[in-house]
C-alpha cells in the first residue's frame, strides 16, 4: 500500500494574499487543506469537500474557486486571496464585511468566509445587483442558519458601501 | 474524505502529456479543471495512480471562431467560452447553455472540453456538442483523430476516447442562418444539475418553421438528437402542434428515478421544458442566431 511514509513530497509555493508562501506537501493535498494545516490561514473553512456547499470558496486570480476542488500544486501558479486578504482588521472591514455585520448576515459564521469570497467577486462583476440577481449570485453557497434573506440584503447593501466609500474618496 | 496517493506529472507540451498518458496507461486520468473529478478522487470512488496535469500545457486555452465552427481548446474554462463574445455571436447555444453549467465557482475552474470528456448525461455540454453535430479532436500515442458528437457518447460517462488518449480541443458546429436556438433546465437548486433540460435549434422560414432539433439534459443515457421536424416542418409560429411534441419527447427519453426525482416526474419535465423552450424560441425577437 501507498501511505504516508512512502509518499512523495513536493515544495509548493504559492502566492496568498500577497505573500509568496512555501510548504511541502503531498500532490494529493487540496487547497483548502494546504491554506488551512500547512500554512495556518483557517479562515477558509471546509464543509462538504466536494463542490456543493461553497465553505471553502478563495478567488484564485481575483476569480471564485472552491478551494476543496484544486490540488495545492495546480495552484502554484495563481494567486490566492483567502478571507483573511480580504480583510482581517475589525476596526477596518471590507464592504462586504461591514455589510454582513450590519445586517445580520451570519449567526454561526460556518459559512461566511465562503459567502465573504464569493459576494466580493461577484460585486467586481455585477456592481449594482438587483435582490433578484444577488439571490442567484449566493445560490451556490449553503448556509445553515440563516435562511438566506438577511444575506442577500447584504449583497445590495455591500453594493451601497462601495459606492459610498468612493464618493467619500473623490 | 480525502483522495489517495497519486505520482502528480504537469507537462508543459502536448507532446510530453501523451507521452506519459501512453507510459502511465490505464493507470492515469488526465486532470483538467477538476470539478468532477476531485470529487470522484476525494470520495475514493476513483484512485488512479496517475494524474496527469494538463494545467501546465501550452496552446490548449484558445477559442476559434470560424465560419463553420467554434473551436474551444481543452484548457478554456467554462467561464471564459461563457464570456467569449465571438463565440456567443456565432453559436448563442453555448452561451445559453453555460449559464446553467454549475455554479461561477465551479465555472472558473471546470473546463468544456472536461465537460464533454467526463460524458456525464446530466451535463449541458454534452447535449450541446451532438445537438451541434460537434467534432472531438483527440491525441494519443497512436497519433491524432477526429470523432463525431454521435459516436463519442457510449454510455454515462462512457466514451469512444481511449484511456492514453487526450482531448485537445471540441468544435461545435455552426448552424445554419436563420436557426433559432434555446435552452432551458430545471434544477432544486439554481446551478445544481438538472433534473431535466431541453437544448433546441429552430430552422425558421419568416415564421414557418422549418426545421426542429433537440437534445436532452439528465433524461437520456447518452445525449443524443431528436429530430422535431416530422410534428413542426411547415408549421407557423402561432399554429405549432404543441400537444404532438411533448409526445414525442415523452417517448424518446428514458429518465431513471433518483432521490432527487422519479422517472415520470422527470419525463413530463423534459415535454413540458420542451414545449416552454419551443414557443420562446420561436417567438419573434427571441433567441435569433
Ligand atoms: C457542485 C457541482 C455542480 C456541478 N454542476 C454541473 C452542472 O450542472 N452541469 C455540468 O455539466 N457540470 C456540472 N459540474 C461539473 C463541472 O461542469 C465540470 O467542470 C466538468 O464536469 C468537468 O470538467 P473539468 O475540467 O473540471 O474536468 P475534470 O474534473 O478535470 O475531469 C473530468 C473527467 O474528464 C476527463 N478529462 C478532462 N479533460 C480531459 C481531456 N482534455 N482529455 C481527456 N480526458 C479529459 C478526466 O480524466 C476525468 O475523467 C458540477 C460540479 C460541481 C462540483
Ligand atoms: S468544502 Fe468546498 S465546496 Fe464544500
Ligand atoms: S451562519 Fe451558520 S451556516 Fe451560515
Amino acid at each position: 500500500m501507498t501511505d504516508a511514509a512512502t509518499e512523495q513530497l513536493l515544495e509548493i509555493t504559492l502566492r496568498v494574499n500577497g505573500v509568496r508562501r512555501t510548504a511541502s506537501a503531498p500532490a494529493r493535498r487540496l487547497l483548502s487543506d494546504f491554506l488551512r494545516h500547512d500554512l495556518g490561514l483557517t479562515g477558509t473553512h471546509v464543509g462538504c469537500e466536494h463542490g456543493v456547499c461553497g465553505a471553502c470558496t478563495v478567488l484564485l486570480d481575483g476569480e471564485p474557486a472552491r478551494a476543496c476542488l484544486v490540488f495545492a500544486v495546480t495552484a502554484q501558479a495563481h494567486e490566492v486571496t483567502t478571507v483573511e486578504g480580504i480583510g482581517h482588521d475589525p476596526a477596518n472591514l471590507s464592504p462586504v464585511q461591514q455589510a454582513f455585520a450590519e445586517c445580520h448576515a451570519l449567526q454561526c459564521g460556518f459559512c461566511t468566509p465562503g459567502f465573504i469570497t464569493t459576494i466580493t467577486a461577484y460585486l467586481d462583476e455585477n456592481p449594482q445587483p438587483t435582490p433578484e440577481e444577488a439571490r442567484e449570485a449566493i445560490s451556490g453557497n449553503l448556509c445553515r442558519c440563516t435562511g438566506y434573506q438577511n444575506i442577500v440584503k447584504a449583497v445590495v447593501r455591500a453594493s451601497e458601501i462601495v459606492r459610498e466609500r468612493e464618493e467619500e474618496t473623490r | 474524505m480525502k483522495p489517495a496517493p497519486f505520482v502528480h506529472h504537469a507537462p508543459r507540451t502536448l507532446e510530453e502529456a501523451v507521452a506519459v498518458l501512453g507510459e502511465v496507461g490505464h493507470d492515469g486520468k488526465v486532470l483538467a479543471g477538476g470539478q468532477s473529478l476531485i470529487p470522484l478522487l476525494s470520495m475514493r470512488l476513483a484512485s488512479p495512480a496517475h494524474l496527469v496535469d494538463v494545467n501546465g500545457v501550452a496552446g490548449l486555452d484558445a477559442v476559434e471562431v470560424t465560419d463553420t465552427h467554434v473551436r474551444v481548446g481543452a484548457l478554456v474554462r467554462h467561464a471564459g467560452l461563457e464570456r467569449h463574445d465571438g463565440a456567443a455571436a456565432a453559436l448563442p447555444l453555448l452561451r445559453q447553455a453555460l449559464r446553467n453549467v454549475a455554479h461561477p465557482a465551479i465555472r472558473t475552474r471546470g473546463t468544456t472540453v472536461g465537460s464533454i470528456a467526463h460524458a456525464d448525461p446530466s451535463g449541458e455540454m454534452p447535449a450541446v456538442t451532438v445537438l451541434t453535430g460537434g467534432v472531438v479532436e483527440a491525441a494519443g500515442p497512436r497519433g491524432r483523430r477526429e470523432i463525431a458528437a454521435a459516436d463519442f457518447f457510449t454510455g454515462p460517462l462512457e466514451t469512444t476516447l481511449a484511456e492514453d488518449e487526450l482531448v485537445v480541443a471540441v468544435r461545435f458546429g455552426l448552424l445554419p442562418a436563420g436557426t433559432r436556438t434555446g435552452f432551458v433546465e430545471s434544477a432544486r437548486r439554481s446551478g445544481d444539475y438538472a433534473l431535466a433540460g431541453v437544448a433546441l435549434a429552430v430552422g425558421m422560414d419568416g415564421d414557418v418553421v422549418t426545421s426542429a432539433t433537440a437534445s436532452f439534459v439528465s433524461v437520456t443515457p447518452v445525449p443524443d438528437v431528436l429530430d422535431l421536424g416530422p410534428a413542426l416542418a411547415g408549421r407557423s409560429v402561432g399554429d405549432l402542434p404543441l400537444d404532438d411534441v411533448a409526445e414525442l419527447v415523452r417517448s424518446h427519453v428514458g429518465p431513471e428515478s433518483d432521490i432527487h426525482a422519479p422517472a415520470d416526474y422527470r419525463r413530463m419535465l423534459a415535454a413540458e421544458l420542451t414545449r416552454r423552450v419551443l414557443t420562446t424560441t420561436t417567438t419573434p425577437t427571441e433567441g435569433a442566431a
